[in-house]
C-alpha cells in the first residue's frame, strides 16, 4: 500500500510526462561530480594534539602531533617549515601524511611562532640537536614504530631553511631513515657569497624575516653571532673570515660524507636564492656515500613559479613509503624528475606543467655538450660609479619582473647599454634542449679583479629576447686569465631558429659590486651547453581523465535519452481495419491536453469519409475540431482511438500524409520569401518529383496575379489565405483538409472556393472542410461531421441531418392556425401538417408543390413564401443546445 | 484508384503518394535556401565580413598599436605585424561575443522559426519525418555557422595580408612563426573555435525545440554563454570552472606558441562535444514525441 502511494507521489512529482532517461543522465552527471569533489576532499579524520616539548638547552619547542586513528605501529615523520614559517605552514602535508598512516610532528623551529630561542641558522647545538629531543619524544609514543629501543622508524622533511635541518640532522642523528630536503641549500656561503659576491637583497629579505621581536629592532630573534655576521656583511658587501667560517660552519656541506640516509631531492627551476646546483650538491653528495637518491626539478622555488605542492606532497608519501615502509612498487617515482612548461591554461591563464623523467641523474653537466662560437669581438663595458643604475634580472620572490618593470619602464633583463657586453651564436638548425649548466670562457681584462654578472638569453628570430628564469651568475674574473664560468643552471628549449646570448654586466640589482668606476675588455670564447637526452617527457601536461571519459560519458548518455523509451500506454486500435480505399476512418479517438484536468478536447470521435466526399467538420468554437485534424495532420498524438487514412495508420510522420494536403489554422509561410518561392520550396520539401506539383492550377485558384513574386510579408491576410489553400492542394492529395477556408475571402471568392470543392471532389478526391459557421458547410457539403465539446454530436449526408426534401415551410400571414393545419393535412398527397411560429410546416407525399400551391390558394390561405425548409440551423442549435 | 499514389511492396495497398520517399523530404539544399534569403543570414555574413574591414580602417587612422611596455606583447600590440597577426586578432576580439551569438542565432532560431511562422507543422504534415526535419536543420545551422567562422578567419586574413602582408607571424609570447605554418595553425585555430561553440549551437537547438518563441531560444544559449563567462572569472570557484563552456573559450591561443600544447584545447572540446551531443539528444528525444500546437 505504502509503495503505491509512493509512488503515485513520484509519478505527480515527474508530472504528466515521464522524463527519467533524463533524468537518469542529470543524475549521472551530478554523481561524477560528487565523486570528483569526494576523492578530492578525503574524509578521513585526522586526530592533533598540540603540546610544547623541549628543545636543546631547555628551549620551549611549539609542537602539533597529527595521527589517523586506527592502524597500530606506524613509522613518523618530521616536518620542518621554511624561514619565517611556523608549524601551521606544514599542516596540510601534516594532513596528507597522517591519512596515509604516518604519525607526523610538525614544530615551530626555535626563533619562530610561539617556540622559544633565538635563531641560529639551523646551528649544531641549537635547531638540530632540537630535532634529537623530538626523536628522543617519538621514540617514546606508543603508536610509533621503532627499529630499537629509543630508535623510531622516521622520516624528515621540510623545504628551504626546514630542508637544510633535515639534512643536518640526518648527519648528527642516525636515528632518521629517510629524508626529503626540498629547495634548499647545500653550502650557504655559496648561496649567500657566490663567487665572493654578496647577494644582498636576499640576504636583507631573509634577515628582515627574523626582525620580528620588537624589543629588538635591530637583531629580532637572531643570536648575536648570525646578526653580527649579517650587519658586517650588508655594511662592506663582502664575507670577512668569521663570517665565512660562521656560514661553512653551518652548512650541509660540513657534514657531506655522514648523509647516508635514502634522499628524495627537491629543487627549484626558479630559484634564485639556493640555484639547482644547491640540490645537485646534495645529490652528488648523499649518492656518494651509497643512499638512494632521486631528483625532483620543480618549476618553482623561492622566485615563485607554479605551484606543485600537491604534486610533491604525493611524492613525498611515495618516498616514504618506499623507505620507511619498505612498500613495494615505483611509489619512489622516477630517479629524475624535470618540471617543464607545457603551455599556458588559457582559461586560467597559468602555465600547465609536464614531465620529463630519465632513470638516472644526469647532473648539471648532462650526458652530452654541445660547443658553438660566439660571434661578436670583445667589447667594452663600463662599471658606473657607485653601481648604478643596476641591471635588472630577476626581483626576489617575484619571478618575473614583467610586473613591476613594466610599471617603471623597464623590461625584464633591463640593462644599462654601456654595461653589458652580448655575445651571440648562430640560429640553431633544430631545436635544442638545455638540461643543466652551461658553460663559457671569458677572458677579462681590466685594472684591477672584476666583478661581473654573465647571463644566458634566449634570442627569437625577430630579436625579443628571454631570460630563462630570470636567473644571473656573478663572476669574480682575475685581469688577462681566461676563466670558464658556470652560468645558471636551467632546463630550457632553444627553438629552431632561435639564438643563444651570453650577456655580461657589470651591475646587476640583487647583488652587491664594486662602486669604484672602471672599464672591462672582455672577449668571450665558445659556448658549451649541457644536454640530457635521456630526459623525455612521460608526464604530460594535465589532460585530466575527464576529458575522454566525458564525450565518451555523454555520448552513452545520448543513446540512452534516444532509445530508452517512456512507457507508452498502447493506443488501441481499432478493431476492423480500414480498407485501403477508405480514405479517412476514424475510430474512438480520444485527446486529453496535458494540464487541461479532465477536459477532454475530442472523446471517443468516430466518422468515416468515403472517396467523393465533401465532408463538413461543423461546430462550435472549442468543439475539438482543430484538435481533431491535427490529430489527422500526425502533429499531436491521440490518447487512444486511431486515425486511418487509406488504410494506414497516423503517425507523426506516416509515409500516407503524403496524399494529404491539409489547411489547418491559418496560412504558414517564411515571410521574407515570395508566394512562389514558397510554393516551390513546400514543394521540393516534400522531396517528391516536380512533375508531380500541379502547381499552376493550384496557384491559378489562389489568384494572386503578379503578387506572386513579391515577398509574403507584403501579403494581405485574404492573399495568405489563398495561397495556403493553394498550397494545400499542391500534388493533388487525394484528402484535402481545410480548416476554416473562407476566412478572410469575399463573398466573391467564397463563391468560387465552393465551386472549386465541388469540382474537387468530382474528380474522386475527397475534401473535408470544417468551420464553425453554418452556412459555410450546408452549401458544398455532401456530408456532415457535428461535434460539440469534444464529442461526436451527428453524422451523415447533409439531408439526413437538414431533414429531408418533402418538408415544406409555407409562410402565412396568420401563424398557428390549428384548423388551417387539420385541414391542410386532409388534402390528398399531403402526409401531415403542423402550425409553426412563421405559419405551417407541411410534409408533401405524392402533391406536387404546384399543386399544393393551388390547393392552398383555393382553401384561401394567405401564402406569402412558400420554399423547402432548411432544418440545418435548427438542428445544429438542437443538436448541440442541449445543456448550453 | 486515384492517380499519382504507390503501392506497398506487401498487401498492395497504397501507402504513400508516389515518389515520396521519407529519407529525401526538405533535402539540406531546400533548407540551405530556405534560411539563406533570411535577413538574419544576410546581415550576419555582413557584420563578420565587415569586422575586419572596420578594424583595419581604424587601426589605419588610429596608428598601430604598439607594445612600448616591454612585457610580452599582447595579441593587440601585434595585430599589424602581418595578415595573419590581423587574423588571429580578429578572432580574439570575437570569440567572446560575436561568434557566440552567432551560432545561438543560426541554431536557436532554425526550428522556433517556423513554429513562429506556423510553416512547421506544413513541414511536418508534408510530411517531413520530425528526426529528418532536425537533421536537416541542425545540419544547416552547423554549415552556416562554420561558414560564418570561416568568412570571418578568410576575410581576416586576406584584409590583413593586403594591408600588413603575408610574412611571419610574431607570437604573443614573444618569438614569431614561419609563414609556411600559418595556414594550418589558423586553421586549426578555425577548427578549435568552431568545436568549442557547439556546446552553443546544441543548447540553442535543444531550446528551439521546446519554445516557439526564436528570440527565447537564441537568448538562452547566448544567455548560457554569458552566465558561463561570469562564473569562469569568480576564480573562488577553482578547478570547478574546468566544466564551464566558456572557460576554454581562449585555448586557441596555445597555437600561437612556438609549440603547439594540445592539453587545454582537448579538455575545451572534450567539454564542448559532451554538451551539445546531450543537449542534441534532449533535442531529438523531446521533439520526437512533442505535440506541435503552434
Amino acid at each position: 500500500m505504502k509503495t503505491h502511494t509512493l509512488r503515485r507521489r513520484l509519478r505527480s512529482l515527474r508530472g504528466p510526462r515521464r522524463r527519467w532517461p533524463a533524468a537518469a543522465a542529470a543524475l549521472t552527471l551530478v554523481a561524477v561530480a560528487l565523486t570528483w569533489t569526494a576523492t578530492a576532499d578525503d574524509p578521513t579524520p585526522v586526530h592533533r594534539e598540540d603540546r610544547f616539548l623541549t628543545g636543546a638547552d631547555g628551549v620551549r619547542l611549539d609542537t602539533s602531533y597529527y595521527t589517523s586513528p586506527g592502524g597500530g605501529r606506524r613509522p613518523a615523520v618530521i616536518l620542518a617549515h621554511g624561514f619565517g614559517g611556523t608549524k601551521d605552514s606544514e599542516r596540510e602535508q601534516a594532513r596528507r601524511l597522517a591519512r596515509a598512516g604516518y604519525a607526523v610532528l610538525t614544530y615551530s623551529a626555535r626563533g619562530f611562532g610561539a617556540s622559544g630561542g633565538r635563531i641560529g641558522l639551523n646551528a649544531a647545538d641549537g635547531e638540530v640537536a632540537d630535532v634529537g629531543r623530538l626523536l628522543d619524544w617519538l621514540a617514546g609514543r606508543p603508536e610509533v614504530r621503532t627499529d630499537r629501543a629509543g630508535d623510531p622508524v622516521v622520516g624528515m622533511a621540510g623545504g628551504s631553511y626546514g630542508g637544510a635541518v633535515s639534512l643536518l640532522a640526518a648527519a648528527r642523528d642516525r636515528r632518521i631513515d629517510a629524508i626529503v630536503p626540498s629547495v634548499t641549500y647545500w653550502d650557504l656561503h655559496q648561496v649567500l657569497f657566490p663567487q665572493g659576491v654578496f647577494k644582498k637583497l636576499w640576504s636583507g629579505i631573509l634577515f628582515g624575516q627574523g626582525l620580528t621581536d620588537p624589543r629588538d629592532p635591530e637583531c629580532g630573534r637572531f643570536t648575536a653571532e648570525v646578526c653580527s655576521a649579517f650587519q658586517r656583511s650588508a655594511v662592506t658587501g663582502r664575507a670577512d673570515a668569521r663570517t665565512r667560517e660562521l656560514l661553512r660552519g653551518l652548512s650541509p656541506a660540513a657534514s657531506a660524507r655522514r648523509i647516508s640516509v635514502p634522499a628524495l631531492v627537491v629543487q627549484g627551476q626558479t630559484d634564485s636564492l639556493f640555484p639547482l646546483d644547491q640540490g645537485d650538491a646534495i645529490a652528488q653528495a648523499v649518492a656518494r656515500n651509497g643512499a638512494p637518491v632521486a631528483v625532483d626539478w620543480i618549476s618553482g622555488g623561492h622566485d615563485g613559479g607554479e605551484d606543485e605542492s600537491g604534486r610533491i606532497h604525493a611524492r613525498t608519501v611515495g618516498w616514504f613509503d618506499t623507505h620507511l615502509k619498505k612498500a613495494g612498487g615505483d611509489g619512489a617515482g622516477p630517479v629524475f624528475r624535470v618540471s617543464r612548461s607545457g603551455g599556458t591554461d588559457t582559461g586560467t591563464g597559468t602555465a600547465m606543467l609536464e614531465g620529463a623523467t630519465a632513470a638516472r641523474y644526469t647532473g648539471l653537466d648532462g650526458t652530452a655538450r654541445r660547443t658553438m662560437a660566439l660571434r661578436e669581438p670583445e667589447q667594452t663595458l663600463v662599471n658606473p660609479a657607485g653601481g648604478t643604475p643596476p641591471s635588472v634580472t630577476g626581483l626576489p620572490g617575484l619571478g618575473s619582473l614583467s610586473t613591476l618593470a613594466g610599471a617603471v619602464g623597464m623590461g625584464p633583463g633591463w640593462e644599462s647599454r654601456s654595461a653589458n657586453a652580448a655575445f651571440t651564436s648562430a640560429p640553431l638548425d633544430a631545436p635544442l634542449q638545455v638540461t643543466g649548466a652551461p658553460t663559457v670562457e671569458l677572458t677579462v681584462r681590466a685594472n684591477r679583479d672584476a666583478v661581473l654578472f654573465a647571463k644566458l638569453y634566449d634570442v627569437g628570430p625577430d630579436g625579443r629576447q628571454t631570460l630563462p628564469r630570470e636567473l644571473v651568475a656573478p663572476v669574480t674574473a682575475v685581469d688577462g686569465e681566461t676563466t670558464r664560468i658556470s652560468l645558471p643552471a636551467v632546463d630550457h628549449r632553444f627553438e629552431a631558429g632561435h639564438r643563444l646570448r651570453i650577456v655580461v654586466s657589470s651591475t646587476d640589482l640583487g647583488f652587491a659590486s664594486p662602486a669604484d668606476p672602471a672599464t672591462y675588455r672582455i672577449r668571450a670564447g665558445h659556448l658549451t651547453v649541457p644536454t640530457a637526452a635521456a630526459l623525455s617527457v612521460t608526464e604530460s601536461a594535465g589532460v585530466p581523465w575527464w576529458t575522454w571519459a566525458l564525450p565518451a560519458g555523454a555520448v552513452v548518455a545520448a543513446v540512452l535519452v534516444l532509445t530508452v523509451r517512456r512507457p507508452v500506454r498502447p493506443v488501441a486500435s481499432a478493431p476492423d481495419a480500414a480498407p485501403s480505399d477508405v480514405p479517412l476512418r476514424i475510430t474512438g479517438l480520444t485527446k486529453r491536453y496535458a494540464g487541461s484536468g479532465d477536459r477532454y478536447a475530442v472523446r471517443d470521435l468516430s466518422f468515416t469519409v468515403e472517396r467523393g466526399q465533401v465532408l463538413g467538420l461543423l461546430g462550435p468554437n472549442g468543439a475539438g475540431k482543430t484538435t481533431t485534424l491535427r490529430m489527422l495532420m500526425g502533429l499531436i498524438r491521440q490518447d487512444s482511438g486511431s486515425i486511418r487514412i487509406f488504410g494506414q495508420e497516423v503517425r507523426s510522420g506516416s509515409p500516407v500524409l503524403s496524399r494529404l494536403g491539409s489547411f489547418v489554422e491559418g496560412p504558414g509561410f517564411l515571410p521574407h520569401l515570395t508566394g512562389r518561392q514558397n510554393i516551390d520550396l513546400y514543394w521540393r520539401a516534400t522531396g517528391r518529383p516536380e512533375s508531380d506539383a500541379h502547381s499552376e492550377p493550384a496557384l491559378r485558384i489562389a489568384g494572386l496575379g503578379t503578387a506572386l513574386d513579391r515577398p509574403v510579408r507584403t501579403y494581405s491576410q485574404g492573399m495568405r489565405q489563398r495561397l495556403a489553400l493553394a498550397q494545400a492542394m499542391l500534388g493533388m492529395p487525394d484528402l484535402l483538409v481545410l480548416d476554416e477556408p473562407t476566412n478572410g475571402l469575399d463573398p466573391a471568392q467564397i463563391r468560387e472556393m465552393r465551386d472549386v470543392l465541388t469540382r474537387y471532389a468530382a474528380t474522386g478526391r475527397s475534401v473535408i472542410v470544417s468551420s464553425h459557421l453554418l452556412a459555410e458547410v450546408e452549401q458544398c457539403c455532401t456530408h456532415l461531421v457535428v461535434m460539440d465539446r469534444g464529442a461526436l454530436v451527428a453524422a451523415g449526408p447533409v439531408a439526413e441531418i437538414t431533414g429531408d426534401d418533402g418538408l415544406l415551410l409555407v409562410g402565412t400571414a396568420d401563424p398557428e392556425d390549428e384548423g388551417l393545419a387539420r385541414k391542410v393535412a386532409a388534402l390528398p398527397g399531403v402526409a401531415s401538417a403542423t402550425p409553426v411560429e412563421e405559419g405551417l410546416l407541411v410534409r408533401v407525399g405524392s402533391i406536387t408543390v404546384p399543386e399544393l400551391v393551388v390547393e392552398l390558394v383555393r382553401m384561401d390561405v394567405a401564402v406569402e413564401r412558400i420554399g423547402p425548409h432548411r432544418r440545418l440551423e435548427d438542428a445544429f442549435l438542437t443538436l448541440i443546445g442541449g445543456e448550453r | 484508384m486515384t492517380p499519382g499514389t504507390q503501392t506497398a511492396a506487401e498487401g498492395g495497398a497504397p501507402v504513400a503518394a508516389t515518389g515520396y520517399r521519407p529519407r529525401r523530404a526538405l533535402p539540406l539544399r531546400v533548407e540551405a535556401i530556405r534560411q539563406f534569403r533570411r535577413r538574419r543570414t544576410l546581415v550576419t555574413f555582413g557584420i563578420v565580413i565587415a569586422l575586419p574591414l572596420v578594424l583595419l580602417t581604424a587601426f589605419t587612422i588610429g596608428g598601430s598599436p604598439t607594445d612600448d611596455d616591454g612585457g610580452a606583447p599582447a595579441l593587440v600590440s601585434i595585430a599589424t605585424a602581418s595578415g595573419p597577426n590581423f587574423a588571429a586578432f580578429v578572432l580574439f576580439v570575437s570569440t567572446s561575443f560575436l561568434l557566440p551569438v552567432t551560432v545561438a542565432l543560426y541554431c536557436g532560431d532554425t526550428v522556433a522559426s517556423e513554429a513562429g511562422w506556423s510553416s512547421l507543422r506544413y513541414l511536418l504534415a508534408a510530411p517531413v519525418p520530425r528526426a529528418r526535419l532536425l537533421w536537416s536543420k541542425l545540419v544547416v545551422a552547423l554549415a552556416y555557422s562554420a561558414l560564418t567562422v570561416l568568412l570571418l578567419a578568410a576575410v581576416a586574413l586576406v584584409a590583413g595580408t593586403a594591408a600588413y602582408g603575408w610574412g611571419e607571424v610574431r607570437l604573443p609570447g614573444g618569438g614569431s612563426m614561419p609563414a609556411s605554418q600559418v595556414l594550418g595553425r589558423m586553421a586549426v585555430v578555425a577548427g578549435y573555435v568552431y568545436g568549442s561553440l557547439l556546446v552553443v549551437g546544441a543548447v540553442g537547438f535543444w531550446l528551439s525545440t521546446v519554445t516557439d518563441a526564436p528570440l527565447g531560444a537564441v537568448g538562452g544559449a547566448v544567455g548560457l554563454w554569458i552566465v558561463s563567462t561570469i562564473l569562469d572569472a569568480v576564480t573562488a570557484l577553482g578547478r570547478a570552472r574546468d566544466f564551464l563552456p566558456t572557460h576554454w573559450q581562449y585555448a586557441w591561443l596555445d597555437t600561437l606558441q612556438p609549440r603547439i600544447t594540445w592539453a587545454a584545447m582537448a579538455q575545451g572540446l572534450a567539454l564542448s562535444t559532451a554538451c551539445a551531443v546531450l543537449f542534441l539528444a534532449f533535442a531529438f528525444r523531446g521533439f520526437r514525441a512533442k505535440d506541435v500546437v503552434s
